[in-house]
């Protein structure tokens, strides 16, 4: 029944294979294509630069498989913090909380065994359930009740940090008493060698933990409605996601991985102290995750950049601490990737323009 | 013959503004049915209504007869009632298949999809591929690029797409072919069609006159967020339709506005 229009007619001869070009893109755009497709790319060179840059510095003494493993035993908190964030980032969020939440687990896990006597499991499963508790009470107040993640977790990060240390009255619990009452919670302390290098458990259990997040974030629907959510909430919503479900269940996998992070954090230190509820771990989370090439908009960047944003933080730490270099050039240096990360994100995006 | 989806009464307002004022809906099984109307008449506030994306603040919607007033679009979906959103609705950093799959992923078989929860990749862009050359987008080269680096009208061709190959029950189409090319916008109407020829009916949204009166059944003529009538093509040209939109003419048997 349908009568093309005369000028329609000639359709009948158009062409019906798939469009295909010649690459005639300057190499500045082909490099910017390049780079919106594989958004870990500007980390990883940026990071294989440094150790360069410290290995030709320092010679011998940087560049060992000592230091280089060393440097990741320092970063494995903040990495596994990091990769939290990066999950809540994605959805165009932010935990500022996601710090003060690691610290009142471990403080949980260390009173558990210490002052109440229980056996490990106990005490970790408690751990991980106030940590996951308190990212689903951020998740709720941002997805239900439609607050800023910026105001929630401002507030919570304020809440969960009095809570900390109302509740553990600031008394540190010492090494020897934690391990006294259990080894369970040393655990991701233990290393062991493979020549020159030492690797602890907690260093694995981060990589761990980025393996499977890259995995969930590339190859299951959740990870892609994340993406979706953070990329356009009204479009996700339309398209049949159910975005407040999934924002609810990405704030409480990161007080989850948390909860991870106080773990490996109580094997790094040995003690317990309740007063490093004050560091400032969630910043520390977040510029990792800038700059990582995650995009604070949400819906962009790789979790694998993450782990090279950690590891820059760290190489320079490592570096700058080797040459002698005051420490606040750290803190420069830092802040120079930060902004250059999110110059970079800005023209990247710019390839849809 | 009983309608497959209808509405009475519904009424949505937006502060002040009135965008649905006790506005009736019918659509018959198997037809196309053309929703025409002058900017800011209410049509596509209309079919959000009809899909769970706005909920109505009075009125009542039934689906096969069973009254059905949903409250989000997931619920439209899984009843088999599928849109191309105005505003397309696409996740512009996502890959084309990853959006038109968004919410109905494919799994990998045997453990890799039950447990790992593993997508299919392979599957969902061949389909993707499948369904965009049915529509002779032939122009898209990449299944997995980011539908934000496409042009305005292959965006549209993927939001067509998806519905098209996803509707059981009805397929909303609001302005499908608004930044489509000649070609692409013939496929379209070619895709109404066949859809159609699957038993599924369509609701079509457009502008264009000659477009709707080439393909509609029955035109409902939308206007001051309510249902001025509906007319029969083949009885009416189309500037009487145009005249009754705007309110030059009023239509037999319609309540003037
Ligand atoms: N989210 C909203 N908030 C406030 N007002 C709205 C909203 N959506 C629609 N409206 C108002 O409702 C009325 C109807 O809008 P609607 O989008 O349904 O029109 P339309 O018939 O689809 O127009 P067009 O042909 O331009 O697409 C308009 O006056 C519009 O301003
Ligand atoms: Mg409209």
């Amino acid at each position: 029944m349908s009568q093309p229009q005369e000028f329609e007619k000639v359709l009948t001869g158009s062409v019906t294979t798939v469009a295909q070009f010649e690459d005639h893109k300057s190499g500045l755009k082909r490099l910017q294509h390049f780079l919106h497709s594989s958004p870990a790319m500007v980390p990883l060179i940026v990071l294989l630069a440094l150790i360069l840059f410290f290995g030709i510095a320092k010679g011998e003494k940087f560049f060992s498989a000592y230091t280089l493993t060393l440097i990741m035993q320092q970063v494995a908190v903040v990495g596994i913090l990091a990769a939290a964030q990066t999950l809540v980032v994605l959805t165009a969020g932010i935990d500022l909380a996601i710090g003060v939440i690691m610290v009142l687990s471990f403080v949980i896990m260390g009173n558990m065994v210490v002052s109440y006597g229980m056996p490990a499991g106990v005490a970790l499963i408690a751990g991980f359930l106030v940590a996951g508790f308190c990212g689903w009470v951020n998740g709720f107040l941002v997805s239900k009740l439609k607050l800023p993640p910026f105001i929630v977790t401002l507030g919570t990060w304020n809440i969960i940090m009095a809570i900390c240390l109302i509740y553990s009255e600031n008394a540190t619990m010492r090494e020897a008493d934690v391990t006294a009452a259990t080894p369970w919670l040393h655990i991701f302390g233990i290393s062991f060698k493979i020549g020159p290098a030492v690797v602890t458990l907690g260093v694995l259990a981060m990589i761990g933990l980025y393996v499977v997040l890259w995995y969930m974030l590339n190859y299951t629907a959740f990870g892609r409605h994340i993406y979706a959510v953070g990329d356009d909430p009204d479009a996700a919503e339309l398209a049949g996601i159910r975005t407040s479900k999934v924002l609810t269940a990405t704030y409480t996998l990161a007080g989850l991985i948390a909860g991870l992070a106080a773990w490996v954090s109580i094997g790094r230190n040995g003690s317990i102290s309740p007063s490093t509820v004050v560091t400032d771990f969630n910043l520390q989370a977040i510029t990792a995750a800038v700059i990582g090439g995650i995009s604070l908009f949400g819906g962009r960047g790789s979790i694998l950049g993450v782990l090279f944003g950690t590891l820059i933080v760290g190489v320079m730490s490592m570096g700058l601490n080797m040459l002698n270099a005051d420490p606040q050039w750290k803190v420069l240096l830092t802040g120079v990737l930060i902004i250059g990360a999110v110059a970079i994100d800005q023209w990247i995006r710019k390839v849809s323009g | 013959m009983e309608p497959i989806l209808s509405a009475r009464g519904l009424v949505k307002r937006y502060g002040r503004v009135t965008a649905l004022d006790h506005a009736d809906f019918d659509l018959m099984p198997g037809e196309i049915l053309a929703v025409i109307g002058d900017n800011g008449a209410g049509k596509s506030t209309l079919i959000k209504a009809l899909c769970g994306a706005v909920n109505p603040d009075e009125g009542e919607i039934r689906l096969e007869g069973q009254v059905m007033n949903f409250t989000n679009p997931m619920q439209a979906r899984n009843a088999g009632i599928e849109t191309v959103y105005q505003n397309l609705a696409l996740s512009p950093a996502l890959s084309i298949s990853d959006n038109m799959f968004l919410g109905r992923e494919i799994r990998k078989k045997g453990l890799a999809g039950s447990v790992l929860r593993m997508l299919d990749r392979g599957a969902m862009e061949k389909r993707a591929r499948d369904k965009l050359s049915e529509l002779g987008l032939m122009t898209i080269q990449n299944i997995s690029q980011a539908v934000e680096t496409l042009s305005g009208g292959q965006r549209q061709g993927v939001a067509v797409a998806r519905a098209a190959a996803f509707g059981s029950k009805v397929v909303i189409m609001d302005e499908p072919t608004a930044a489509l090319g000649v070609k692409e916008s013939r496929r379209v109407l070619e895709l109404i069609l066949d859809v159609k020829k699957r038993g599924i009916p369509i609701i079509l949204i457009s502008h264009n006159m000659p477009h709707v009166f080439e393909v509609a059944d029955r035109v409902h003529i939308h206007r001051l967020g309510r249902r001025l009538a509906v007319i029969n093509p083949k009885e009416h040209s189309m500037s009487d339709a145009v005249a009754y939109m705007t309110g030059a003419k009023v239509p037999e048997g319609a309540v003037a506005a």
